[in-house]
């Protein structure tokens, strides 16, 4: 696959099977021993593991070319600057963007959610209305709260049922003429449910209501074209699609990014400053304030050339496959409940098992090698619809295979045998 | 910390006993003291309950759901309590929160029952679980009518 080829496109490619184990040796911490074991890195929904390209990008980065970008006139500046716009093309391209002026660098999916709240959002006023949905992480959810505190407006959530699926005729009934932005998530990270985003968009697009996806959960996963769905906002993390940490994307429509106010103020987002006043820089720098997370988004970079390398299209049949072999294995040992069973689901195996809490569930599959995230997951109203404190969850990468869950199952009836005896 | 035998040492018989027959777990009608306590880090949440009469502890109770480590910790926190003076248990649970927060390998050893949970020490993710009754009590002890988290 080249890398000028688009999203779409490489969607409707016909896929291949991933040859997982050689894809294993590009990432060198999966190349160790845990707790005396072979490690089963199950937590990638929490964040990613990087390739060593990533890896290299960066360094060489550090020990070749770096300078402040946008500002020198010499040859480092030059290279930093033409590194760190070079990866703004790339993720341009990964998601479709019609144009690099609509992919603004931020630290990651919280800060840009936060810039859409704190720029479009200020303009919200009493009796306007925000829908988000039931099953949000909590960086879609209090963003919006701290907007409505401030101007007013009124929080809707669509409900969802006992499957973790959102109800869309809910939604459907929600939306109206308060309605002045929706904010949902691609994909759950609690429960790994799909949402139904084209659908939801479209039906906000009739009224002209602006739609935010949280994608931070489906762009590691699912190829995302941003001009097929039609969104206005889509925000991702780097680092759970193997990139740096501190580095994220808020894609944003230029006629809105235009007449938006700048979010933060302060360098680089500037064309003249006096004291008489400011006239801020053309986009998307009027919304990266300071000096940026260069090598950031220059390993980001690094990561979607790996990505596009693997194919976007192989790693979500990949992982589609591993989740329905890790469903079944799991399905099977008693007192186990799966939670979140929507019909379409990414890689995301959430569940509890009879009298044993999820966090020694936890510490006992840290001692087998096995890494999964116990807890809340940053999704408190998600736990309360299911009257539950936190789950296990296991979450998988396409790094993974089947060995990683057979370790997982194993490990799981050491932690019966030793809790239920 | 990779063996068999360091996961059988943080999962005592005496925890996991504990754990699954908590003593003093319910309510208390007759409280006169009484605080919320919270582990935001997994969702946990416990009530402990008291009833002083004079500057002895009658009564003691919790109420919460946690992990085999919170369960045992504030099982065992109501059995040493009981019938302690608020001074004393105001000692003991300063005590005991401070050798929870020792991580050191030559940490001081800990004494009575709470010795028991002394391998949670190696887990810094789950030391806030030990710890979470105990914080609680300080709480309900000091009049305290706010919110703890271990966080704090």
């Amino acid at each position: 696959m080249t890398n000028n080829m688009s999203a779409s496109e490489s969607l409707k490619q016909s896929t291949e099977p991933l040859d997982v184990e050689r894809i294993r040796q590009d990432f060198p911490i999966l190349q160790q021993q845990v707790n005396g074991h072979r490690l089963a890195f199950l937590d990638s929904a929490a964040s990613s593991q990087r390739p060593q390209s990533v890896i290299d990008a960066i360094s060489h980065y550090y020990e070749n070319d770096h300078a402040n970008v946008h500002r020198g006139v010499h040859t480092l500046s030059h290279r930093a600057t033409d590194k760190y716009e070079g990866a703004r093309e790339k993720v341009r391209q990964f998601i479709n963007a019609a144009s690099t002026r609509e992919i603004v660098f931020t630290r990651g999916t919280t800060e840009a959610i936060n810039l859409v709240a704190n720029s479009l959002g200020e303009q919200f006023s009493k009796g306007d209305e925000i829908i988000i949905s039931h099953l949000e992480h909590h960086s879609n959810i209090v963003p919006w709260q701290m907007l409505c505190e401030r101007t007013g407006a009124t929080l809707r959530v669509i409900p969802i049922n006992h499957k973790g699926e959102i109800l869309i005729e809910d939604f459907l009934a929600m939306l109206g003429s308060r309605t002045k932005l929706i904010a949902v998530s691609h994909v759950s990270n609690a429960l790994g449910t799909i949402n139904p985003v084209a659908d939801i968009i479209s039906a906000a697009k009739k009224r002209n209501v602006p739609v935010l996806i949280d994608g931070a959960q489906a762009v590691p996963h699912q190829s995302v074209d941003v001009a097929a769905l039609d969104c206005d906002f889509y925000a991702f993390s780097g680092h759970k699609m193997c990139g740096p940490t501190g580095i994220g994307v808020l894609y944003a429509r230029e006629d809105l990014l235009k007449i938006m106010p700048p979010y933060q103020g302060g360098g680089d987002m500037i064309l003249t400053v006096s004291f008489d006043g400011t006239t801020y820089n053309e986009l998307p720098y009027k919304f990266e304030a300071g000096t940026p997370n260069i090598s950031g988004a220059i390993g980001l970079g690094a990561a979607i050339d790996y990505l596009q390398q693997v194919g976007m299209a192989n790693i979500s049949a990949h992982e589609s496959k591993l989740l329905n072999y890790a469903t079944t294995a799991v399905e099977d040992i008693e007192g186990l409940t799966i939670i979140g069973t929507a019909a379409s689901k990414a890689g995301v195996l959430s569940f509890n098992i009879d009298g044993i809490h999820p966090h020694d569930l936890g510490t006992v599959l840290d001692h087998q090698g096995v890494a999964i995230r116990t807890g809340h997951h940053c999704a408190m109203p998600v736990m309360e619809f299911f009257g539950l404190a936190g789950t296990a969850r296991a979450s998988l990468g396409f790094y993974n295979n089947h060995e990683d869950i057979d370790q997982l199952v194993n490990a799981l009836h050491v932690a019966i045998k030793m809790f239920r005896s | 910390m990779n063996s068999a035998e360091d996961l059988k040492a943080l999962y005592r018989d005496t925890v996991l006993e504990h754990s699954r027959n908590p003593r003093h777990c319910g309510r208390l009608e007759s409280a006169t003291h009484s605080a919320i306590g919270h582990n935001p880090l997994c969702g946990d949440k416990v009530t402990v309950h008291l009833k002083i009469d004079g500057d002895r502890i009658e009564d003691i109770a919790f109420e919460g759901t946690g992990c085999a480590i919170s369960l045992a910790s504030a099982s065992i926190m109501t059995e040493t309590e009981i019938h302690h003076t608020v001074d004393e248990a105001k000692q003991e649970t300063d005590k005991i929160l401070q050798q929870f927060s020792s991580t050191q390998d030559n940490a001081p050893a800990i004494e009575g029952e709470m010795a028991a949970l002394g391998s949670v020490r190696q887990y810094p993710s789950r030391i806030k679980c030990a710890t979470l009754a105990w914080k609680t009590l300080e709480a309900a002890l000091s009049d305290d009518a706010q919110q703890v988290t271990t966080e704090k």
